[in-house]
C-alpha cells in the first residue's frame, strides 16, 4: 500500500494546507464554548450588555472564519484525491499493458476491470475524507480534551476514562464486522454471477423450461444476501448509540463531580458548561473518527488489491528486431504446461518452416494446437526447449516488433465498438482505405461489408453483436491481415464459415500474401491439404509430421481423420 | 420523481411494521436523548456558587439522567435494526422480481441489451437504492422528529428564543439546497463518465490478451488517459460541490448558536423583558440543543444529495419492471407425445423491417425426417431455431406442429418437445452432472453416466478432479469440445421426439465427431431432426436438404437429386474438396 503514495508527490502542497486549513477551522471551533464561558461568567455576573453583545459578534466572526478555512480545505482535497486517483489509474492501466499473458491469467480479466475501475475510487475517496477529517477529528478530541485539562484537570479525569472505553467499542465491532462485510460482498458476487450467466444462457434455460427453477435459486441468493446484511447491520447499529452512550453518561459524571468543584470553590458555573460542551465535541468528533476507520478499512483493502497489480512484474522485453532468414519458425524440444496445470499441454516439440510456407496443425480437442501456435508470438514461454522466429529466440525479441509482423485471428472472433475501419486498424493504426480494403477483400468480407449503406464507416456494437458469426469472423480475419504480416496464425478461424468461403480464403492468401508463413490450425484436412508441412498433435506429442501425402502413408492417426472425410465422400456418391 | 419513489415504497409495505416500529423506537430514543439537556441545564443550575450546590437534587437527576441515557441507547439501537431490516427485506423483494421479470421478457429484449448493463441493473442500481433511498430515507424521518422534538424543547424553555431559532432555520435548508442544486450537474456528468470509463475497462482490459496480440496498448493508453483526465476534472468539481454542504450548515449551526447565547444571556442580565428571565442553567440547555440541533439538517441535506442518484437507479430498475412479458398461456392446449410432423406454411419474418429475412417459406416434414439446412453464412439458418422454439414469432403464415399450429400449445410444452444443441455453448457454475442432467433433474447418476457414455464424454470427466462431481462454469478450462459434449450429452438424456442441431458438432474434430455422430443416429432414429451445419459430411444422410441463401429457399431435395441437380448446393459440396 506504501508503493501508492508516490503518486501523491504532485500534490504535497494540497496535503499539507488542506489539513491545515481544517485545523485552523477546528481551533477556531473550540474557542467558542471558551468565549459563550465568559459572556457566562462575565457577561451575565456583572450584567454587562455590551460585553455580551460584542463576545457574540465574535462568535460569529469566528465562525464565518471558520467556513472560510473550511471551504478551502475542502477544494483542497477534492483537488488532491482526484488528482491522485486520476495518476493512479493512469499508471495502473500502463502497468496492467505491460503485464504477460500469465499474469493476466493468474488475475482474471475481471478482476483486473474491478480492480481499474471500483477499488481505484475507493482509495481516492480515502484520500479525500482523509484530508478532511482525519486530521479535524483527532484534533478536535485532543484539543478539546486540551481544553478541559486547562479548565480544571482533576475533573478531566473522566474524559480520559470515557475516551478510551469507546475506543474498545469501536475496535471490538471493527474486529467482527470486518469479515462479515467480506462475506456480503461475496454473496452479492454470487447473485451477480447467476444473473450473467442466466441472460447469456436464456434460450438454453427456455428451451428447457426451467426459468421457474432459475427464480427459485437466484430467490435463495438474494435471501442469502439480506441475511448476510442483516448480520452485519445488528452488530454495526451497536457502534454508535454505545459511543453516545458512553459519553453522555461521562457528563453526567461531570455534573456529579463538577458540582462537587463547585461547591470547594475551583469551577465556575460558567467553566462546567463549557466542560459538558467541550465533552459534546469530543463525542461528535469520535463518532466521526469511527465511520472514518469503516472507510479507511475499506480503503485499505482496495490499495492492497491495486499493490498486487503493481507488484506483478512486467513483461520481460527483449530487445532485437531480426532481419529475415530462410527458416522462419522454429522450435527445438518445446514443452509447454500452463501454471498450476497438471499436465504439459505440448511435449517436445520439433519442426521448422520456411519463410513464405505453410504450417498446418491438426489433433483431437484439446491436444495442443492453440497452445503451441500460441508460442510464436511469445504469447507464453515455453517451459523447455526454444522457440526460434528467424533463427532467433522469441524471448531476446522485441514483443511489440515480434506482434507486429504477426497476424493472429484467435478461435473465437472479437470485435470492439467503433467502425469497421477502426476495427481493422488495430493490426495498423495508420493503414489507408485501400490496404483496409484489399485486406477486406482477401478475408472474403467485402462482398458484405461493401453492402453496407455506410460500408467502412459502418457501426459495430461491443462484441460484433449486430453481425452473423460468419461476418464477425471474417472482419477478424480481416484485421489480422492488414499491412501484410510476415507471420499469419489462423486458429481454427474458418469453423463458421461454409466449404466455398473457406477455399475462396485459402486461394486469396496464396494469391495475395505469397510472402506470408501461414499458420493454420484446423479440423479439416481438406483445409491442410496444401500444406508444406503437417504436425499431427494428440495430447501434446507429435503423432506425425510431414505433408499430405507422407502423413497418408506414414500416420494413423492422420489416416483416420482423413478417411473419416473421405469415407462419406465416397458413401454419398455410391448413395 | 415522486412517482418513482412512491413505486419503492410499494415494495416496502409489507414491512410496514418495521417502518413503524423503526418511528416508534426513534421517537422513544430521540426524546428521550433530547429530554438530556434539560436535566444538564437542571443540574447546572444547583450548583449556582461555592458553598451553594444543592447535592440532593444534583444527585436525582444525575440518577435520572442515567436511566435515561441507558434507555435511550437501547431504543436507538433497535431503531437501526428495524431500519435495517426494512431495507434489506424490500432490496431483496425487489431483486428477486427484476430477475423473474428476466425470465419473462421476450427474447428481443435480451438480445438487444448488454449482458453488463441489465447486470448492472439487478445488481449495482438495487444497491445504490438501497443505501441512498431506503436507509437514506429513515435517516430522514429520524431527522424530521430530531427536529421537532428540539424545537418543542426549546419552546418549553423560551419561547421567544426558540422562535428566534426557526427564523433562522430555514437558512440552512436555502444553503443545503442551492448547493444540491449547483452539484446536481457535476454529479451527472461524473456518472456518465464513470459509466464510459468502466465500458472502455471493460472492452479493453476486459480483453487485455487481444491487446497485446495487436500491440494495441500505447492507442488504448490514449483513449483511457483522454476519459481519466475529464473524470478527474469533473470528480473534483461534484465532490467539492457535495462537500461544500457540511460546514455550510455547521456555519448556520454557528450563528444560531450566537443568537442563542446573545438572547440568551441578555434574559439571564435580565434586561430584556422581551425574552423574559434565564437561568444560566436554561442558557446552557438551550446551548445544548443549538448544538445538536442542525446535526439533523445535515443529514438530511445529505439524503437530499444521495436521493437523486438514488431516484435514477430505481428508475433504471423500473423500467425493466415496466417491459412487457410473454403472456401467460398456461391456458393452451399442452404439446404432448409430438409424432414429429411440422410444416411451415408460408412463413414471413425479419428482426427488423428494414431487413427482410424469411419471405414465403413452405416445407412440409414428415415424421422421423432428418432436414439439413446448409448455405452462406448470415443466411437465416439460426433464424429457423428462433422460429421453432418460438423465441421470436413469425409475421405471417404458420408453423403446423402434431396437426395444429404452433401458437395453439403453451410455449413450455413446445420447447419441450425439441431437443436443442446450438453453436455456443453454455455450462453453468454447477458440477458436470448437474449441468449435464439440466433438463431432467431427477435422472440418476447412472442415467447421466449412460448419457455422458454415449457422447463419448466420459472419458474426458473421469479424468477430471471430481470427475461427476467436478464444479465446472463457462470459464473454467475445459477446452470448447469438451464442453459442447457435455451440452450434446444434455440432449442424450432429456431424448425429446424432434431435434435442432445448429453446428453442434464443429468444435469437435472429425474423428470423435465420427463417434458421436453413430451415437447421434441412433438418438435421431425415428425423430424428427433440423440439423444446421457447415460440414457437408454431416449432411449426407439426410431426406430432404434445404439450400437457403439470403432468407430464402432457394432449393430442396435429397443429395443426389440436387447433385444431378447442378446448382447451387453442387457448387458448394464440389468445393470441399477442390483444391
Amino acid at each position: 500500500m506504501k508503493d501508492l503514495l508516490k503518486f501523491l508527490k504532485n500534490y504535497k502542497k494540497e496535503l499539507v494546507f488542506g489539513p491545515f486549513f481544517k485545523l485552523l477551522e477546528a481551533i477556531f471551533e473550540l474557542m467558542v464554548p471558551m468565549v459563550m464561558a465568559k459572556i457566562i461568567d462575565k457577561g451575565i455576573a456583572n450584567g454587562d450588555t455590551g460585553y455580551i453583545l460584542r463576545m457574540s459578534g465574535l462568535i460569529v466572526v469566528l465562525g464565518v472564519c471558520g467556513l472560510g478555512f473550511a471551504l478551502t480545505c475542502q477544494f483542497l482535497a477534492a483537488r488532491c484525491a482526484y488528482g491522485f486517483g486520476t495518476e493512479l489509474r493512469e499508471a495502473l492501466y500502463r502497468h496492467i499493458n505491460s503485464l504477460s499473458y500469465e499474469s493476466i491469467d493468474r488475475i482474471g480479466t475481471s478482476s483486473l476491470v474491478n480492480r481499474l475501475t471500483n477499488d481505484t475510487n475507493t482509495v481516492q475517496n480515502g484520500v479525500n475524507m482523509f484530508i478532511r477529517l482525519a486530521v479535524r477529528a483527532p484534533f478536535l478530541i485532543i484539543g478539546a480534551a486540551v481544553m478541559a485539562v486547562t479548565i480544571d484537570w482533576k475533573l478531566s479525569g473522566v474524559m480520559f476514562i470515557a475516551a478510551p472505553l469507546i475506543s474498545a467499542v469501536i475496535f471490538f465491532i471493527m474486529r467482527r464486522t470486518v469479515p462479515m462485510y467480506k462475506r456480503t460482498q461475496q454473496l452479492l458476487d454470487r447473485a451477480s454471477t447467476l444473473t450473467r450467466e442466466n441472460l447469456e444462457g436464456t434460450r438454453v434455460i427456455r428451451a428447457f423450461s426451467r426459468q421457474q427453477e432459475e427464480i427459485d435459486e437466484f430467490g435463495q441468493a438474494v435471501d442469502d444476501i439480506a441475511e448476510s446484511s442483516s448480520a452485519v447491520g445488528r452488530i454495526s447499529a451497536i457502534l454508535n448509540p454505545v459511543a453516545f452512550m458512553v459519553m453522555d453518561l461521562g457528563i453526567v459524571a461531570i455534573l456529579w463531580f463538577g458540582g462537587a468543584r463547585i461547591d470547594s470553590g475551583s469551577l465556575t458555573q460558567g467553566q462546567l458548561t463549557a466542560f459538558t460542551n467541550y465533552m459534546t465535541q469530543i463525542l461528535l468528533a469520535l463518532v466521526v473518527l469511527a465511520n472514518l476507520i469503516v472507510i479507511f478499512t475499506k480503503a485499505l483493502a482496495s490499495a492492497n488489491r491495486v499493490s498486487e497489480i503493481f507488484a506483478l512484474p512486467s513483461e520481460e522485453n527483449g530487445s532485437l528486431v531480426p532481419e529475415s532468414s530462410t527458416r522462419e519458425i522454429e522450435f527445438r524440444g518445446v514443452s509447454f504446461a500452463y501454471e498450476g496445470a497438471g499436465d504439459t499441454s505440448v511435449k517436445e516439440l520439433s519442426f521448422s518452416v520456411k519463410k513464405g510456407e505453410m504450417l498446418g496443425f491438426i489433433g483431437g480437442t484439446g491436444s495442443g494446437k492453440s497452445t503451441a501456435a500460441s508460442l510464436i508470438p511469445c504469447f507464453y514461454k515455453a517451459t523447455q526447449g526454444q522457440v526460434l522466429v528467424r533463427d532467433t529466440d522469441v524471448l531476446d525479441w522485441n514483443k511489440e516488433e515480434l506482434r507486429r509482423i504477426v497476424g493472429s485471428v484467435p478461435q473465437k472472433a472479437v470485435l470492439f465498438t467503433g467502425t469497421v475501419r477502426d476495427n481493422i486498424r488495430w493490426q495498423k493504426a495508420d493503414a489507408s482505405d485501400e490496404e483496409i480494403i484489399s485486406a477486406l477483400k482477401t478475408a472474403q468480407a467485402w462482398e458484405f461489408v461493401s453492402a453496407f449503406p455506410e460500408g467502412l464507416d459502418r457501426h459495430i456494437a461491443q462484441g460484433g453483436r449486430n453481425l452473423s458469426g460468419g461476418q464477425r469472423q471474417r472482419l477478424a480475419i480481416a484485421r489480422a491481415l492488414v499491412g501484410k504480416p510476415e507471420i499469419l496464425i489462423l486458429d481454427d478461424s474458418t469453423s463458421a464459415l461454409d466449404y466455398a468461403t473457406d477455399l475462396a480464403l485459402r486461394k486469396a492468401l496464396k494469391t495475395d500474401l505469397p510472402d506470408t508463413t501461414v499458420v493454420m490450425i484446423s479440423q479439416r484436412t481438406t483445409s491442410l491439404k496444401d500444406a508444406d508441412l503437417i504436425v499431427v498433435l494428440e495430447d501434446g506429442e507429435t503423432a506425425g509430421k510431414g505433408t499430405h501425402q507422407e502423413l497418408l502413408e506414414s500416420c494413423q492417426v492422420y489416416r483416420e481423420i482423413y478417411q473419416s472425410q473421405m469415407n462419406e465422400r465416397e458413401g454419398s456418391e455410391n448413395a | 420523481m415522486l412517482k418513482t419513489l412512491k413505486r419503492v415504497f410499494s415494495y416496502a409495505r409489507p414491512y410496514i411494521a418495521y417502518f413503524v416500529l423503526t418511528l416508534v423506537f426513534a421517537g422513544a430514543g430521540i426524546s428521550l436523548s433530547l429530554a438530556v439537556p434539560v436535566f444538564i441545564g437542571q443540574a447546572v443550575d444547583c450548583c449556582v456558587s461555592p458553598g451553594n450546590v444543592d447535592f440532593h437534587r444534583l444527585g436525582r437527576i444525575v440518577l435520572t439522567l442515567g436511566t435515561m441515557v441507558l434507555a435511550s441507547t437501547l431504543f436507538q439501537w433497535l431503531m437501526s435494526l428495524s431500519t435495517n431490516r426494512l431495507a434489506f427485506m424490500t432490496v431483496r423483494d425487489l431483486r428477486a422480481d427484476v430477475f423473474a421479470k428476466l425470465e419473462r421478457v421476450p427474447l428481443r429484449y435480451i438480445d438487444s441489451h448488454t449482458k453488463g448493463e441489465l447486470t448492472s441493473r439487478v445488481i449495482n442500481d438495487i444497491e445504490i437504492v438501497s443505501d441512498g433511498l431506503l436507509q437514506g430515507f429513515t435517516q430522514f424521518f429520524s431527522g424530521i422528529i430530531t427536529i421537532i422534538g428540539t424545537l418543542i424543547f426549546m419552546m418549553t424553555i423560551n419561547v421567544k428564543i426558540a422562535l428566534a431559532v426557526v427564523i433562522l432555520t430555514p437558512l440552512s435548508f436555502v444553503v443545503a439546497s442551492r448547493i444540491t442544486k449547483a452539484s446536481h450537474d457535476s454529479y451527472m456528468k461524473q456518472s456518465k463518465l464513470r459509466g464510459d470509463m468502466v465500458s472502455f475497462a471493460e472492452e479493453m482490459a476486459g480483453n487485455q490478451k487481444l491487446v497485446k496480440a495487436f500491440v494495441y496498448g500505447d492507442r488504448a493508453m490514449e483513449g483511457f488517459s483522454k476519459i481519466n483526465a475529464d473524470y478527474g476534472k469533473i470528480g473534483a468539481k461534484a465532490t467539492f460541490f457535495s462537500s461544500m454542504t457540511n460546514p455550510s450548515t455547521r456555519f448556520v449551526n454557528g450563528l444560531i448558536y450566537a443568537v442563542v447565547g446573545l438572547m440568551g444571556a441578555l434574559g439571564a442580565v435580565g434586561r430584556s423583558s422581551f425574552i423574559g428571565v434565564m437561568s444560566v442553567g436554561k442558557l446552557s440547555s438551550f446551548l445544548a440543543y443549538s448544538n445538536q440541533y442542525t446535526k439533523p439538517f445535515n443529514e438530511i441535506s445529505g439524503v437530499f444529495a444521495e436521493l437523486q442518484n438514488a431516484v435514477a437507479s430505481a428508475g433504471r430498475v423500473f423500467d425493466v419492471l415496466d417491459e412487457e412479458e410473454i403472456p401467460d398461456d398456461s391456458d393452451k392446449e399442452k404439446l404432448t407425445d409430438a409424432n414429429g410432423q411440422l410444416s411451415f406454411k408460408n412463413v414471413k419474418f425479419s428482426y427488423s423491417p428494414k431487413f427482410p429475412l424469411i419471405e414465403n417459406f413452405s416445407l412440409d416434414v414428415a415424421p422421423g425426417q432428418r432436414i439439413a439446412i446448409v448455405g452462406p453464412t448470415g443466411c437465416g439458418k439460426s433464424t429457423m431455431i428462433n422460429l421453432l422454439l418460438r423465441f421470436y414469432d413469425i409475421q405471417s403464415g404458420q408453423i403446423i406442429v402434431s396437426g395444429k399450429p404452433h401458437t395453439d400449445y403453451t410455449r413450455d410444452s413446445l420447447r419441450s418437445s425439441f431437443g436443442m444443441v446450438l453453436q455456443e455453448t453454455w455450462i453453468f457454475t454447477g458440477t458436470v452432472a448437474e449441468n449435464i442432467a439440466y433438463g431432467v433433474p431427477e435422472a440418476s447418476r447412472e442415467q447421466v453416466i449412460a448419457a455422458a457414455k454415449a457422447v463419448h464424454a466420459h472419458g474426458f470427466i473421469k479424468r477430471l478432479p471430481k470427475g461427476y462431481d467436478t464444479q465446472i462454469s463457462e470459464d473454467c478450462g475445459l477446452s470448447q469440445g469438451q464442453k459442447q459434449l457435455i451440452c450434446i450429452a444434455r440432449i442424450m438424456l432429456m431424448d425429446p421426439p424432434m431435434l435442432i442441431l445448429d453446428e453442434a458438432t464443429s468444435s469437435i474434430d472429425l474423428r470423435t465427431e465420427h463417434r458421436i455422430q453413430r451415437a447421434f443416429t441412433k438418438l435421431m432414429e425415428g425423430k424428427t431432426s433440423f440439423i444446421i451445419a457447415h460440414r457437408l459430411s454431416t449432411i449426407k444422410n439426410s431426406d430432404v436438404i434445404l439450400v437457403m441463401n439470403k432468407g430464402s429457399i432457394i432449393e430442396q431435395g435429397s443429395h443426389r437429386q440436387l447433385m444431378e441437380k447442378g446448382g447451387f448446393y453442387a457448387q458448394l459440396y464440389n468445393s470441399q474438396f477442390a483444391s
